[in-house]
């Protein structure tokens, strides 16, 4: 863990840092020398709230991009908790697979609200189904798959849309480029479990010139948008060089993640929103 | 382990003894001679090395931080197709491949953009990696994975221009998603374990301090330094 890194890089932006938060540094080093389970298990609530008492009076973007990453969190945390807790969906080969991401998620809005404090939204109440066009989620495993898959891909894209509001911010965006990678663990590792499942999906987001959702699921489509452009800060990458010719449009699509926008992930979360 | 990357015993120590362990931990007998040249002499000397690669400053010297980390990836990955190890997959195979895809296009994706400004090609050596054998083909690719979304997830903060950044975030998480991939090949379910995500459920960011020394033990003649950095 990071943690004397997270304390010298916020006192670099924020040289005050270390005379307004309590506990002091001092303190936060016996912690690690404590040994013992309880320090360990401290540790996430002292540092993300070294994170809110630090930025908790972050200025008003900032809060909207962690509120609607919060958003994000909890929907993806009550999919993982609702699915674990279902008897019949997931097989027990993959139960510990799926506590792990479980696991992240719940972290994730933890860590999101403690940083946010009184400024942070309350959980939505959610509608796993979207209205019916997966009516079946909490009960075939397959649609489930399909569900995990779409939101991980999803919350990928949402991360991504979202940097450039951070730019310059040492911690927002540094703790928000750090969820983003591990969302995108997540994307792959359940693609992965697709694939081993025998669906046709790779790992990575793939495509065609023609095919910008490669998951085959139409009512997916909204997430996947623009997943097949292969130009990038103006290179076409199909004209770069490969290790035999140029690159094919299939490397060019994987080999780079598209934004998405925040109106644009709303629109996608509207079915799975109640109120 | 290859490269493991000895970041606790670098972040207990003091600024300027952290820096000089930094070095410490590339470890070759070339890098041990300019910690001794550099016992002698300030930190600001960029004339350690006599030949040596500087990435220069601002948003190029992160374009061409990121360019380093994908030759290294992709001269890595070439290897792995060129010579398969035994017993190797089909599945396997095509993986590899695909990965191998991402990293060169990564790799001529920087070299197009910087163009003029671009590092040269850097001398990669891979003799610390038995092609042969998948536990030493498979860890060694986790780690340069691993390497590569910390080194991203650290540096984005410094860049200056949004569609950089964005860039950056286009391309971490495709080097994600091959992490995940390449810890399942080795033990299924290990695609983010507490090694490298935290108690906050935050996967890891290293400084270009912490990383460049680690791309240095790969590099065979023209070492990196990056001033812009405080890597000397």
């Amino acid at each position: 863990m990071n943690l004397f890194s997270v304390i010298d890089e916020i006192q670099q932006v924020d040289p005050e840092f270390e005379d307004r938060v309590s506990p002091r540094r001092a303190a936060i080093k016996n912690i690690t020398s404590f040994g013992s389970k309880v320090a360990v298990a401290a540790l996430p609530f002292a540092l993300s709230t070294l994170f809110k008492k630090a930025y908790g009076q972050a200025n008003a973007a900032v809060n909207d991009v962690l509120n609607f990453a919060l958003m994000l969190e909890y929907l993806e945390a009550y999919f993982y908790n609702q699915g674990l807790a279902q008897a019949n969906l997931i097989p027990s080969v993959h139960k510990s697979y799926l506590t792990t991401i479980a696991g992240h998620e719940n972290k994730h809005v933890a860590f999101l609200k403690n940083i946010l404090g009184s400024a942070a939204i309350a959980s939505p109440k959610f509608d796993l189904t979207a209205r019916g066009i997966f009516g079946d989620v909490l009960t075939n495993y397959n649609t489930y798959l399909i569900v995990a898959e779409t939101f991980e891909d999803t919350g990928v894209r949402a991360y991504k849309g979202q940097v450039g509001n951070l730019l310059g911010n040492q911690v927002v965006l540094t703790a928000a480029l750090q969820i983003h990678s591990t969302e995108a663990r997540h994307a792959s590792a359940i693609r992965y479990l697709r694939a081993l499942r025998g669906i046709n999906i790779k790992p990575w987001v793939s495509g065609t010139g023609t095919v910008f959702n490669d998951t085959g699921v139409i009512a997916a489509n909204a997430s996947y948008a623009n997943e097949n452009n292969t130009v990038q800060n103006g290179i076409d990458i199909t004209t770069l060089n490969a290790v035999n010719g140029t690159t094919s449009i299939t490397a060019a699509i994987e080999a780079f993640d598209e934004p998405l926008d925040k109106a644009t992930v709303l629109n996608i979360l509207v079915p799975f929103i109640v109120s | 382990m290859f490269m493991k990357i000895p970041t606790d015993k670098l972040q207990s120590e003091g600024m300027a003894r952290r820096r000089f362990l930094r070095y410490a931990a590339a470890g070759t007998a070339v890098m041990a001679g300019a910690v001794i040249a550099s016992c002698s002499k300030d930190n600001s000397k960029q004339n350690i090395y006599n030949d040596h690669v500087d990435l220069g400053t601002g948003d190029i010297a992160i374009l061409n931080y990121a360019y380093a980390l994908e030759q290294l990836e992709a001269a890595f990955y070439t290897q792995v197709i060129a010579s398969p190890y035994k017993n190797i997959t089909t599945s396997e195979k095509s993986l590899l491949t695909d990965i191998r895809d991402h990293e060169v296009s990564h790799r001529e994706f920087f070299k197009t953009a910087l163009a003029g400004v671009a590092i040269p090609k850097l001398t990669i050596s891979l003799s610390s990696i038995n092609f042969a054998d998948r536990t030493s083909v498979l860890s060694a690719a986790k780690s340069l994975e691993d390497l590569g979304i910390s080194a991203y997830n650290g540096a984005g903060y410094l860049i200056k221009g949004v569609k950089y950044l964005t860039l950056v975030g286009k391309i971490v998480s495709v080097e994600a998603r091959h992490a995940s991939l390449i810890s399942n090949l080795i033990t299924l379910g290990s695609f983010a374990d507490s090694k490298v995500i935290d108690l906050n459920g935050l996967d890891s960011a290293l400084s270009p301090q912490q990383v460049i020394p680690v791309i240095n033990t790969f590099i065979s003649e023209k070492k990196i330094l990056a001033p812009a950095f405080g890597v000397y």
